[in-house]
């Protein structure tokens, strides 16, 4: 099928700006069906507004976005709300409804788009995406307040797979998680991403996990995407920034991690 | 197109065949139909089907595990899926159990008494721990935010002249339009001056103004202060060495004080002017006359009476305002509901107090 060779996510020429603070200035990027995209960039590169952009949800000066196949800008609210069903945004806080429980803002979308879904399968399928995500059932009746930071964000994946979607996005999803927690994260996104067919659009500062779960890297800088490969081919480039970023201490003990990591593997394997 | 999720019932050796797409997008009335299925099943013949998501993993697992029977013909994927959300079965309650009627009821009263004694309790302190910051200043008048005090000056007295005058100037004219009516039945219009002069010097100015900057000012201290603390500024301040009492509650509590008489008399002189303004053209009574008569009818005393009840009243708003966004813990929804909570006990607690100050005021021959 000729659908399958085209992007999932195909921006050109976007222009992001406000006020007199340009953000983005003819960025271009491509997102294969399929893959996990990580995006990375300085603080105040933009990444959070390209994701916003993508989603809809900042409507950009110039340029072109198109999402499954279809201009994500000129979408009348029919053709929006279709594209909405086969997506799910996890925010970096988590962006829970804080006057709903857990196991409610999984069944928030559910309840949305698939109106004629009864009580008892709604409740089954919050309940079995609140434990997919790793949370305790403890939490399906608990409140956003009563939650830890790296539960909210658990309770927020769980909300955002609520519809099976095809493409995720993902905004800084371990920061502020323990080591321990972010690779359980990490572990989770690649398994749901193997289990479901997931394309992952991933916004992160770690270092980890682009080397754990990415099958691409993006990396955003001087307002646009000024390269997009898997970490050996940026490696290979002689840009500044990429080589600081990957090469700098965090960027070799990563590396670093991982190489133990396959050795470790390659002997349990003998 | 997706064909819609479907199953043929089972054949002779007890193997149900599944085809189509079972996703959650066409899954229709599948779940109802597998739910009302009876009979004898061995096996979930799978190899049917075109595409499956974890809805679909979620009603076969179920099914499977109520019948006992075994699945079969998914291909890789599939059984990875599978295995997948069969891990996550787990008891898993959407909200906890609602408590019955009666014990809601008496749970819910009791709630609000322990919030009231609570609530009235913790302002007591704040208004002690007021207090005492305020004494710290005094004896060490080099710590006092002189700059922090007077933008509160702007924020909470200029930026309101507009919205109070006209609400006073309004105010004026309906107590002088309806005292007139009233008072025309005994032929007693001239006493329309006496009301509007006394009423509003008395009463109604400070109490307006005070109702209008517990709206203003003492719901942006609460939402200020909430948001400050929910975005951890507080703590922050209190680790660096700077009291909030100080620096937070103190500047918004003296710019109140201050600025309520002042506000209070304003408010009452455009009342004044209202009233006047009525009387002149409606009842013909120019505004020399009014003046005039305003200085015989009015003793100076009822002016003594709104100036010292306003910085009580402004004490109160501020200490209310920024009591309740101290309280403010955990989420954004508590800024609202505790904002809401700043203006409904600032007014009553001023209405209170005025009731209280009327009482004095009698008692110590100022009528």
């Amino acid at each position: 099928m000729a659908e399958c060779d085209e992007p999932i996510i195909r921006v050109r020429g976007l222009k992001n700006s406000f006020g007199d603070q340009i953000v983005h200035d003819d960025l271009n990027l491509d997102v294969r069906r399929g893959e996990i995209l990580g995006v990375v960039g300085g603080s105040g590169t933009g990444k959070s507004v390209l994701m916003r952009s993508i989603i809809g949800l900042q409507p950009p000066d110039t340029g072109e976005i198109t999402v499954f196949g279809e201009n994500a800008l000129s979408v009348d609210e029919a053709e929006a709300t279709a594209m909405r069903k086969r997506w799910g945004v996890l925010f970096q806080g988590g962006a829970l409804f804080s006057t709903l429980t857990v196991a409610e803002n999984v069944q928030v979308p559910l309840r949305e788009f698939y109106p004629s879904l009864d009580q008892g399968l709604l409740d089954e399928i919050a309940a079995y995406k609140v434990v997919m995500t790793g949370l305790a059932p403890e939490a399906g009746p608990k409140y956003p307040s009563e939650l830890s930071g790296g539960m909210r964000k658990r309770a927020g994946l769980a909300r955002a797979l609520a519809l099976d979607p095809q493409l995720l996005f993902l905004d800084e999803p371990t920061a502020g998680l323990d080591p321990i927690g972010a690779e359980g994260f990490d572990a989770l996104i690649k398994s749901l991403h193997k289990t479901l067919g997931l394309t992952v659009f991933l916004i992160t500062h770690d270092l980890d996990t682009l080397y754990a779960i990415c099958d691409r890297v993006a990396v955003l800088a001087d307002r646009k995407v000024i390269a997009v490969g898997t970490i050996p081919e940026l490696l290979a480039m002689d840009h500044p920034w990429i080589q600081e970023y990957f090469n700098g201490p965090r960027g070799r003990a990563a590396t670093a991690a991982v190489k133990r990591n396959k050795a470790q593997q390659e002997a349990g394997a003998v | 197109m997706t064909a819609p999720a479907a199953f043929t019932p089972a054949d002779r050796d007890g193997t149900l065949r599944f085809s189509g797409t079972l996703a959650l997008a066409s899954i229709g009335d599948l779940p109802d139909r597998l739910h009302s299925y009876e009979g004898a099943v061995d096996r979930l013949d799978m190899s049917g089907i075109d595409h499956i998501d974890t809805v679909g993993a979620w009603l076969i697992h179920r099914f499977a595990t109520e019948h006992d029977a075994e699945i079969t013909g998914l291909d890789a994927d599939g059984r990875y899926l599978l295995d997948q959300v069969s891990a996550a079965d787990a008891p898993v309650a959407a909200r906890a159990p609602p408590p019955t009627p009666f014990t809601r009821v008496l749970g819910e009263i009791g709630d609000a008494v322990v919030v009231s004694l609570t609530t009235l309790y913790g302002l007591l302190g704040f208004l002690g721990a007021t207090t005492i910051a305020f004494w710290n200043v005094v004896r060490d008048p080099r710590r006092f935010r002189f700059n922090a005090t007077v933008h509160r000056f702007e924020v909470v007295g200029v930026s309101a002249l507009g919205i109070i005058g006209l609400m006073s100037f309004l105010i004026g004219i309906v107590i002088a339009q309806q005292g007139a009516v009233q008072l025309r039945q005994f032929g007693a219009e001239a006493l329309t001056i006496n009301l509007i002069g006394r009423i509003t010097l008395r009463e109604l100015g400070v109490l307006m103004t005070a109702i209008m900057v517990a709206g203003r000012s003492g719901s942006a201290f609460a939402a200020q202060l909430g948001t400050m603390k929910l975005t951890e500024e507080i703590d922050a301040m209190r680790t660096i060495g700077v009291s909030p009492m100080e620096a937070l509650v103190l500047p918004r509590t003296i710019s109140a004080i201050i600025l309520m008489p002042l506000l209070g008399f304003y408010a009452s002189l455009v009342a004044i002017i209202g009233g006047g303004l009525l009387c002149w053209v409606s009842l013909g009574i120019p505004p020399v006359t009014f003046v005039q008569r305003l200085r015989e009818v009015v003793p100076i005393t009822d002016l003594y009476v709104g100036l010292v009840k306003a910085p009580v009243f402004g004490a109160i708003i501020a200490i209310a305002g920024c009591f309740q966004g101290m309280l403010v813990e955990s989420d954004a929804e508590q800024v609202g509901l505790r904002t809401t909570s700043a203006v409904v006990q600032a007014i009553f607690l001023v209405i209170v107090l005025d009731a209280f100050f009327a009482v004095f005021f009698t008692w110590i021959g100022w009528i």
